[in-house]
């Protein structure tokens, strides 16, 4: 892993809009950074800041060039990345339901043979992971968690497929994720889950934020169906657990 | 719609606030031509309108009378025979269709409607994203049928927009965010002609040129996109996202195409060369300012239709007297009448 950047790079994206690299790899601490330098900037309230996307390793800063120029903003989002991280706050945790292999976890099977253990340990140690909310992104809450274990990385199918289903719970490299939208993806797809992070007409539309703590629980098929019923009417399956 | 060109959907300046739950904006690919058929209805600038795909459309009143305006991409369109030009209003009467034809120059057209497209804004915007559910009266692109909810046509002249010439020239880019990505392979984009395959959408246009090679290979952690944003995925292919890109990406980004130039690029046609030219950040952004001041300046940009009916007769009058008249020679400018 390389060393978080510190001060991290300002750099151009566009006419109106900056990225801050913290990192140019997936690094926990940079992420740490770029999600308290996405808190520091929501509390400056600049008013020339239309909005801001947290991802792993940077954060992209929209904005209104005719409010501010690029040095101005630039300098000012660097003295923000210098702040002292904030004490970590007590962290939503979520948990997550999901029906891990069969028609759900296609390659449930294919996963256990390139790691040389059972299904069974496969999804263990998935339920065993701690993770957060490292980044949404791609399509409409598509969460990118980082805390797979070590145990679990391999690198991504050599070919993507073009449709997997909503609700799929895959890894890829050293990463999870919970997906909401069917939609192409090249990772290995281990479950499905009831809980939708987007769903219009609900309160609230986006379940996830970046920075949430995730922990997932195994349930059986038939679980799985009823919670996707009570789901599809708008309840929120996922849990909130005390951390 | 009694006929819709493929790729057309409801469109305005999209809806923000949201990109951190993977929500892209969308929006219309052309701005200013949105916001000039606005304009020629007395309606905000950036009102919902139809944004038309390149191929044939029938719009056909009924009701009642509905006054629209065309703009973006230059085209045949009719309304029983009777030609209408882009950039102009045009009042159709219970029962009349506007004809738009196959777009001659430009991809996207805009059909604004006075009193606006109504609809269920969601964040604020009623564009379609089809894949989020997204867009009203229809979240998903138009089909022959769709019906819109519309104001009856008031009793006002038809108008016309003058717009500045179409700008020539290369495209502008600001390099970044991954340029150090790529080494020689920087003036090779800068340097090349470039096509627009066909294969490209609302999502993303797909560029044919050169291969880009990657300094560090071709695999980033995915970081935020912008509309514009130019990725260098695998096979060097540079690809330009669009207003229904996703909201990461996971390929080095050479370059940024600038605001000001972005609805010029995204009427580029399918195949037709054009060449990146790169700024600097001040350059950019004076062309944002600039580009705004166009925008704010349409309303007053707008006349009767009528106005220009009586140049063309008393243009004609002078040329009927003998008179030759040279746009690029100034000493033919003054008309002088046969007989004075």
């Amino acid at each position: 892993m390389d060393a978080v950047l510190s001060p991290p790079r300002i750099l151009p994206s566009g006419d109106a809009a900056i990225t801050v690299e913290f990192s140019r790899t997936i690094d926990d601490d940079a992420n740490r950074r770029v999600l308290a330098l996405d808190e520091f900037v929501a509390a400056e309230a600049l008013p020339a800041v239309t909005e801001t996307v947290p991802t792993y390793r940077s954060l992209l800063v929209h904005y209104d060039p005719l409010q501010i120029d690029f040095d101005t903003l630039g300098a000012k989002l660097t003295e923000l990345a210098l702040k002292p991280l904030p004490e970590a706050k007590t962290t939503r945790r979520w948990r997550v339901p999901v029906a891990y292999g069969g028609e759900n976890g296609i390659d449930l099977e294919d996963v256990a043979k390139a790691l040389d253990i059972s299904p069974e340990e496969v999804i263990a140690r998935h339920v065993g992971g701690d993770y957060k909310v490292a980044m949404i992104g791609f399509t409409p809450g598509w969460s990118y968690l980082s805390g797979l274990p070590a145990s679990m990385q391999m690198s991504r199918r050599q070919n993507p497929r073009l449709l997997t289903p909503a609700g799929t719970i895959s890894i890829g490299g050293i990463q999870t994720g919970v997906q909401c939208l069917a939609g192409p993806s090249g990772w290995h797809l281990l479950g499905r889950t009831a809980v939708r992070t987007y769903q219009l007409g609900r309160d609230p539309i986006f379940l996830l934020e970046p920075g949430d703590a995730i922990s997932f629980a195994a349930v059986d098929e038939k679980t799985f169906k009823e919670q996707d019923r009570a789901a599809e009417a708008g309840e929120v399956v996922a849990e909130l657990i005390p951390s | 719609m009694t006929s819709i060109s493929p790729g057309s959907s409801v469109q305005d300046l999209g809806r923000f606030g949201a990109q951190r739950y993977g929500l892209v904006p969308s929006g219309a690919v052309d701005r200013l031509a949105m916001a000039g058929a606005n304009a020629l209805l007395g309606n905000p600038l950036f009102t919902a309108t139809i944004e038309l795909g390149p191929l044939n459309s029938v719009v056909t009143a009924k009701g009642g009378a509905v006054r629209v305006a065309l703009s973006g991409a230059q085209r045949p369109a009719d309304v029983g025979g009777t030609p209408v030009a882009v950039n102009t209003t045009v009042m159709l009467a219970d029962g009349e269709s506007l004809t738009i034809g196959v777009a001659r120059s430009g991809t996207f057209g805009y059909l604004a409607i006075e009193g606006g497209v109504r609809g269920e804004p969601m964040f604020g915007s009623l564009a379609v994203n089809a894949r989020a559910g997204l867009g009203s009266p229809y979240p998903r692109p138009l089909q022959p049928g769709d019906q819109f909810l519309v104001a009856a046509a008031s009793a006002t002249t038809e108008k016309r927009i003058e717009l500045p010439a179409p700008v020539e020239g290369p495209i502008r880019v600001v390099l970044g965010p991954q340029d150090d990505e790529f080494a020689d392979a920087k003036d090779l984009f800068l340097n090349s002609e470039w096509k627009i395959s066909a294969t490209s959408d609302r999502m993303g246009y797909r560029l044919e040129g050169p291969s880009i090679k990657h300094l560090h290979g071709h695999n980033i952690v995915s970081d935020g996109t912008v509309n514009g944003s130019i990725q260098v995925p695998g096979n060097g292919q540079p690809i330009v996202l669009m207003p229904d890109r996703g909201t990461s990406g996971g390929y080095p980004k050479i370059a940024t195409v600038i605001t000001a130039d972005l609805g010029r690029f995204g009427q580029t046609q399918p195949g037709k060369p054009f060449r990146f030219k790169a700024v600097t950040m001040a350059e950019a952004q004076a062309a944002y300012r600039a580009f705004f001041e166009l925008l704010q300046s349409l309303p007053g940009r707008v006349h009767d239709s009528n106005i220009l009916m009586l140049d063309i007769k008393a243009l004609l009058q002078a040329n009927v007297a003998g008179t030759a008249v040279d746009a690029t020679n100034d000493a033919t400018w003054q008309v002088t009448v046969a007989g004075s």
